[in-house]
């Protein structure tokens, strides 16, 4: 390609998508990601920083200008094979990563105009990586003998368990459910991160001789003691997530119809309720839903709801305005261009019912004044404002707590008043207890899938030194 | 995948299996459960262990022919495998020595309490056990229950065997013998759960109740097996399955149990249906017959 120095001022390729009209009535990936030529046009723009700052802004510290490099001159490959140094999953983080927060939020190139888009050139570089070769192992070092644990098949565990692997470790991953990838399997639904790319990633993972145990709830069936003193592990690592749903504590929430977002998502994505009774899980039908939250959970939930076959209406509320929302920006432009009914400025104050189902919910207006201990501005009831909204269904989505099962198991693991594992030394991701390593939302409370890949990247690191005698 | 070590069709709908499992039958303990999923579309549904034993690998679980799902398992025979078995899960029961303790199964019931019992008794309790059933073919485990009980009594709604009437009119005349009871625990359909934990209220008798709720995961993840007790939110399958019978919503678990019911039918029809030739079969025919 001819070399032209004013391309970092032309404004971003964007990526190809699904109609609204078209992809609001199915399950189907609605971003179509880039053709090569667009991939190549769009990594142009990069002016390959001798400090790169995007790279910094990755929790995982993907090369991203030596990947770009690549990706503009046409080697799409050798782009991959960058990536993978840092980044075992690929083709999830180009689709679920906040990058406007992270990476694209330091790009140099996006103070003037707009950042490159880093996220949709990491998922093509992976997607073209799957499509057109054999997906090449990275090399792995020569076993070392020693076993590690991994608790949890989500995605701190699973890039964990990925670097250990290509130390030479011996790593068997312990997972609960009957399918491996934790939230990226029973939370983010198909139109956002298809299951057959995420079987991929998996699949890449067991070439590297990593093992999944599914069905194995660890603090039940075997505990950590076990783990270490009769199946010989050297070392565990904890990433278990925040597994409990949060519910609002108001009156109404047991009545039919109310659901949390893990239960009203994990029926869809785990166990297929839309594809009833093909599948034997079902979903209630409902005309119209409420959403509660603002996070990528209430989004993910919000367009679920609006791809049922039964779907009228689907209303997200939240207490803040558009501006606080939380959820990554596509997800919001994309939910409104299907149409979600946004309420903002809104909180549930009750859920009524008729014969047992939810018939509305009554909602207290909000207004914004100062800022809270999060820095967000800080939502207050207005008095005397509240008003219904009719609705046959309820999503709760504000987040999930810890999941106890790991700690009431293991006295000597020391958590805080939340249940969080403490970490005795946080720059290894070390618990209280020696050779038990902990990271993600276990440690840190609800969060992104990227940065609960960081946590388990920066533990496989600690557990390597640890299992190798290394000094820490 | 879980093979099916032996199969018995022990009354109408009623069926015992062993699985082969040894992880779990190391650990399983009374008063915990399993979640199982036949195959790939398959839903994943709970099944409380009624025995394990950790020297063979096996656990026994009783399963009724109701639902779609159950109906299938109903056909697989020994021989056969279950793609997913998960557990143990729950709490197990407090096995302490409380003095006397009532036990009370109703129905299938009766599967889920007679390890408890056996456990207690061997714990030093004095344990009288209630069996309650429709009619006498229902009366399951009866010669295990002798075993391990101290006492048993049978009552069946139809006076086909024991006595005629309800569990609560056998719980009654036990407690106005005013000898002590110091601890009830009673399994089996909600509204005898309730009925038994309404009589025993004003005595003050604890009383323990265990929940089989809607459930998904099992580890706490959904929420969908919440269950409002004494005011407060709990999960059956992190916090329970049993708690304190004078303290749970029953009209609220009554309410929510009634989701599906529409479609648990469409699904079994849909079933009974598809499977044809399968469900001309005896045992089908004998449990809709």
């Amino acid at each position: 390609m001819k070399k032209d120095t004013q391309r970092n001022k032309a404004p971003r390729i964007p990526s190809p998508e699904q109609e609204p009209e078209e992809r609001r009535k199915n399950f189907h990936e609605v971003s179509l990601g880039y053709t090569p030529a667009m991939a190549q046009l769009e990594a142009s723009r990069c002016i390959q920083c001798k400090k790169p700052k995007c790279v910094m802004g990755c929790p995982v510290r993907v090369g991203i200008p030596d990947f770009i490099k690549q990706v503009s001159e046409g080697n799409f490959l050798a782009a991959a094979r960058i990536i993978k140094e840092s980044n075992a999953l690929p083709a999830v983080t180009g689709r679920v990563c906040p990058q406007e927060d992270q990476c694209e939020k330091h790009c140099v190139i996006g103070i003037k105009g707009e950042p490159l888009a880093i996220g949709k050139l990491e998922r093509f570089v992976a997607d073209y990586e799957r499509t057109h070769s054999e997906v090449k192992t990275i090399e792995t070092l020569p076993s070392t003998g020693k076993k590690v644990a991994i608790i949890g098949a989500g995605p701190a565990g699973l890039a964990a368990a990925g670097d250990l692997a290509k130390l030479g470790h011996e790593v068997v991953i312990f997972e609960a459910l009957h399918k491996p990838g934790g939230v990226l399997f029973y939370g983010i639904p198909e139109f956002r991160l298809p299951k057959e790319i995420l079987e991929a990633e998996l699949d890449y993972l067991k070439r590297l001789g990593i093992e999944i145990k599914v069905n194995y709830v660890i603090g039940k069936i075997k505990t950590l003691d076990e783990l270490i003193n009769e199946d010989g592990f050297n070392a565990i690592f904890i990433g278990t997530g925040a597994g409990l749903p949060y519910f609002l504590d108001i009156p109404g929430e047991n009545l039919n119809g109310v659901y949390s977002a893990n239960e009203f998502l994990t029926r869809i994505n785990l166990m297929h309720a839309w594809e009833f009774p093909v599948f034997d899980t079902p979903i209630h039908h409902h005309k119209t839903f409420a959403v509660i939250g603002g996070g990528n959970t209430a989004l993910d939930a919000a367009r679920t709801a609006l791809r049922l076959p039964t779907t009228e209406k689907v209303m997200l509320v939240y207490r803040r305005s558009r501006d606080e929302l939380p959820a990554r920006l596509e997800e919001i432009k994309h939910a409104e261009a299907e149409g979600i009914e946004f309420h903002y400025l809104a909180s549930p104050t009750e859920i009524k019912g008729s014969n047992g189902w939810v018939s509305e919910i009554i909602c207290q207006k909000m207004e914004l004044v100062g800022t809270d201990t999060s820095g967000r501005k800080h939502p207050q009831p207005v008095k005397g404002s509240t008003f219904p909204l009719k609705t046959d269904a309820v999503i709760i989505a504000l987040g999930s707590g810890v999941n106890p099962l790991i700690a009431k198991s293991a006295s000597d693991l020391q958590t805080d008043s939340h249940g969080h594992i403490e970490l005795a030394d946080p720059d290894i991701n070390l618990t209280s207890r020696p050779g038990v390593f902990a990271g993600g939302d276990i440690v840190t409370g609800a969060a992104t899938v990227i940065s609960a890949m960081g946590a388990g990247k920066k533990a496989a690191e600690g557990i390597h030194k640890y299992v190798m005698n290394y000094e820490i | 995948m879980f093979k099916i070590m032996k199969k018995i069709h022990l009354a109408p709908q009623v069926f015992q299996y062993l699985l082969h499992a040894p992880d779990i039958a190391k650990k399983a303990l009374p008063g915990q459960f399993i979640i199982i999923r036949l195959d790939e579309t398959g839903e994943r549904i709970p099944i409380t262990i009624s025995n394990s034993d950790p020297i063979q690998g096996t656990l026994t679980i009783f399963v009724q022919a109701v639902g779609k799902t159950s109906l299938e398992m109903s056909l697989m025979h020994a021989g056969d495998f279950i793609l997913d078995v998960v557990g143990p899960l729950g709490n197990p029961t407090q096995i302490d020595l409380f003095g006397t303790v009532v036990l009370i199964g109703g129905g299938f019931g009766i599967a889920a309490i007679h390890p408890i019992t056996r456990a207690l008794t061997q714990a030093g309790n004095k344990t009288i056990a209630v069996l309650g059933a429709r009619t006498k073919e229902l009366v399951i485990l009866e010669k295990e229950m002798l075993n391990a009980a101290t006492k048993v009594h049978v009552v069946t709604d139809d006076e086909s065997y024991g006595t005629k009437g309800l569990v609560t009119d056998t719980l009654k005349m036990l407690i106005e013998k005013k000898k002590p009871i110091d601890r009830i625990i009673a399994i089996g359909p909600l509204i005898m759960m309730k009925s038994v934990a309404d009589l025993t209220r004003p005595y003050k008798i604890p009383t323990l109740v265990s929940m089989n709720p809607i459930m998904i995961d099992g580890t706490g993840m959904c929420g969908a097996c919440r269950v409002t007790v004494g005011g407060e939110m709990k999960f059956a399958c992190v916090d329970g399955p049993e708690f304190d019978g004078h303290a749970v919503d029953f009209e609220g678990l009554l309410n929510r149990l009634k989701t599906y019911i529409p479609e648990e039918i469409e699904a079994r029809e849909k079933y009974l249906n598809d499977a044809g030739e399968k469900c001309r079969l005896a045992e089908v025919s004998q449990i809709y017959g």
